[in-house]
């Protein structure tokens, strides 16, 4: 396979954008949506997880499977594997009463529920289409946290394993070939610089690697926190947390400074344990990988404001 | 007249004011929150303190396939089967245990594999199912069927008697109510005519003029080689029916049971706590006993402190002046100003998130009684003392 950073991310047509729960998925996948379509690129972020919040971070109505636009040229859906058979059938199938998909397309949907890998198939192939149909220049997903999108990426190959002939076998060839071109399909992780999150994105990294052939393409870190210090300013803040000091401190600025000091020796403190899993992570992830670093940002609120920060940031850090 | 506790409140039960009143009268307690908030190490922690301090034997099991316990527990891995922890980790700890502290995670496909020989006719059924290509992948690969054999399991072990509390940690599910819902839809599920349908002309080999549009429509789109195979495995399946849906009735009592109690766990960031809400909803729509919340990484108070944030804001706008009326032996002039921007400017980041969180806290609609905070810790959880250390912050 070919390397990574051959082809910019933002140049490929399908991103999946996935991580553990609380490192910021959803928010890095609205940013990088974004940013494609600040740079002109017709976009859609699709959200696959259920219950997903990607439209708050563009302080807009809940997803649905229509598309709606979040931003110019942004736009917005929820994957919901019922609706997309159901469109899949009167597209495909040309079934002459559509009337009468509704509830076939319930029955398959309960089959779905327990047949391996129909529902990972009904999301990816949706995703797929749109990229194939041109619909979209850039298609941007939130997939489920962690391990559920190896599931979903190794989806259609694993389908033409089982499913020896019919339209379903004929119709994964093209996915696959998709999914498989680094040109075309990449898959970004998400983490933060913590214990878990760390360890989980190390597992991932190597589970993309062994049980896809869909390009791994970067892993962003999030949420990375400020050094306070610098060389030689760390002694002074020792120094100055001395009981003598301190005190001749609160007397300059008038104010006591002990939950202010108290304050930075927690902001060095979280720093510093994080520094820890980030060197950790530098170190056991695939040779080569491009690593991106977005800080943690001190905000109020979610909106769109702060989805536009990630996207400065991110875009900082892409060159683009 | 004095009365007693068992008129003195709503229904029969008891007030509990703590999380260690709380666990002390339940035999499982099912932690559920979002992804990323702690749920696992809280569940840990509050397995840890009840074997510590309540004494019994107390298993903490956990579905999630993410394979957390073990580090927090400073177990290397353990499996399937429940594995004591070892007494010496809590005199490494300095605590001398009441009870035993037993984990166990869930491996999907192996509880499958036991569920099927349980309830399996015969042995050519059983052997039949397990080699079934179908059985394989929705016992390896399928997500919803760890929400089913996570609460299966729970149930398999509590009535076996062979604990006095089993703490759960839910798989974390962006769809929040699944696990609770697992039994009843695989009992729907395996009763359905749905499935009746679809298995009848492999059984029969005659179409009715009703079922042949979809029959074809089926085989146009599966291949029918593809739906002789589910055929196969849900007919095979379909011998272990009864036992099956009288099983996923009786998960689902279990979980209904006063006996069980769940403890929904978040931070303070505001997914989570929406999440949270969610949960708090479901949980009682559905009537089952919501026992507490426990809110992790919670930033500390003094972060709110006016006179701190006045110190800061002098420190962030004018920390040339304050240097200059410092003792000299601090350092160079220029850095000393540089490191009390600094501290100041960390200061104001951190109060804006703290007090994000407050208002999040304060927000967090429909909160029970016990509401537990955890701080932030210092480093990370990797060993039963620090399991205990935070066990210690959300006990009493």
């Amino acid at each position: 396979m070919s390397p990574s950073a051959d082809v910019p991310l933002l140049d490929r047509r399908l991103v999946f954008v996935t991580g553990k729960g609380g490192v910021g998925k959803t928010s890095v996948a609205a940013a990088l949506g974004l940013l494609a379509a600040e740079h002109g690129r017709r976009t859609l972020v699709c959200e696959v997880d259920a219950k997903g919040n990607l439209a708050d971070f563009f302080e807009a109505a809940p997803n649905r499977f229509k598309p709606q636009e979040l931003a110019p040229g942004l736009f917005g859906m929820a994957m919901n594997t019922e609706e997309s058979l159901k469109e899949y059938l009167s597209l495909q199938l040309r079934v002459p009463l559509i009337a009468r998909v509704g509830p076939l397309a319930r029955s398959f949907d309960f089959v779905a529920s327990a047949a391996p890998g129909v529902k990972e198939i009904l999301t990816v192939g949706k995703l797929c289409f749109e990229v194939r149909e041109r619909h979209y220049d850039f298609v941007v997903v939130d997939a489920p946290a962690t391990g559920h999108v190896v599931a979903q990426l190794a989806a259609p190959q694993a389908i033409r394993e089982l499913v020896k002939v019919g339209l379903v076998r004929d119709q994964t060839g093209w996915m696959v070939e998709m999914l498989e071109d680094p040109a075309v399909t990449g898959t970004v992780l998400v983490s933060a610089p913590e214990e878990m999150p760390v360890t989980e994105t190390i597992e991932l990294a190597h589970r993309i690697r062994a049980e896809t052939n869909v390009d791994l393409s970067a892993v962003i870190v999030n949420k990375v926190l400020p050094e306070l210090f610098g060389r030689g300013e760390e002694e002074i803040f020792r120094a100055l947390q001395e009981p003598a000091h301190a005190a001749a401190l609160s007397a300059a600025v008038g104010h006591a400074v002990g939950p202010v000091l108290e304050g930075a020796q927690l902001a060095v403190t979280l720093r510093r344990s994080r520094a820890e899993h980030l060197t950790r992570l530098r170190a056991e992830l695939p040779q080569g990988l491009p690593l991106l670093y977005l800080p943690y940002l001190f905000s109020r609120t979610h909106g769109v404001r702060t989805t536009r920060a990630v996207a400065e940031a991110l875009s900082a850090e892409l060159g683009y | 007249m004095a009365r007693s506790p068992k008129d003195g409140g709503a229904g029969d039960e008891v007030a509990v004011r703590n999380l260690e009143q709380l666990v002390a009268s339940r035999e499982i307690v099912v932690t559920c929150g979002s992804g990323g908030v702690g749920k696992t190490t809280s569940a840990a922690a509050i397995g840890a303190m009840a074997a510590a301090h309540l004494g019994g034997k107390v298993l903490v099991l956990t579905v999630d396939p993410a394979k957390r316990l073990a580090s927090a527990l400073g177990l290397e891995a353990f499996g399937n089967v429940e594995t004591r922890v070892p007494p010496e980790l809590f005199a490494a700890a300095g605590v001398a245990p009441r009870g035993e502290l037993w984990a166990a995670m869930l491996d999907t496909k192996e509880s499958w594999d036991g569920l099927v020989r349980t309830h399996a006719p015969d042995i050519a059924t059983r052997d039949a199912i397990l080699a079934n290509p179908l059985y394989q992948n929705i016992t390896g690969k399928f997500v919803q069927s760890h929400d089913y054999i996570a609460m299966e399991r729970l149930y398999e072990i509590h009535t076996s008697g062979r604990f006095d509390l089993i703490v759960v940690d839910t798989p974390p599910t962006r769809n929040a109510i699944d696990f609770l819902e697992a039994p009843e839809r695989m009992a729907d599920f395996f009763s359905s005519r749905l499935l009746r349908w679809l298995i009848a002309p492999y059984r029969s080999r005659v179409l009715t003029a009703a079922s042949k549009p979809f029959y074809s429509m089926a085989d146009r789109i599966l291949g029918s080689q593809f739906l002789q195979d589910i055929a196969e495995f849900f007919i095979l399946f379909q011998t272990m029916y009864d036992g099956f849906v009288e099983r996923a009735r009786a998960v689902e009592r279990t979980l209904e049971d006063r006996r069980t109690t769940f403890v929904v766990v978040s931070t303070l960031e505001s997914a989570p706590v929406r999440e949270a809400e969610f949960f708090i909803r479901a949980l009682r729509e559905r009537n089952f006993s919501l026992g507490a919340v426990v809110l992790n990484k919670v930033l500390p108070a003094y972060l709110l402190d006016d006179d701190g944030a006045e110190a800061a804001r002098r420190l962030s706008t004018d920390p040339a002046s304050i240097a200059a009326l410092l003792p000299d032996d601090l350092g160079d002039p220029a850095t000393l100003a540089r490191v009390l921007r600094e501290i100041g400017d960390s200061y104001l980041n951190y109060r804006v998130v703290a007090a994000r969180e407050a208002e999040e806290r304060a927000e967090l609609a429909g909160a029970p009684d016990i509401l537990c905070a955890a701080p932030f810790f210092d480093s990370d959880i990797h060993d039963l003392g620090g399991l205990l250390d935070l066990g210690a912050t959300i006990w009493r």
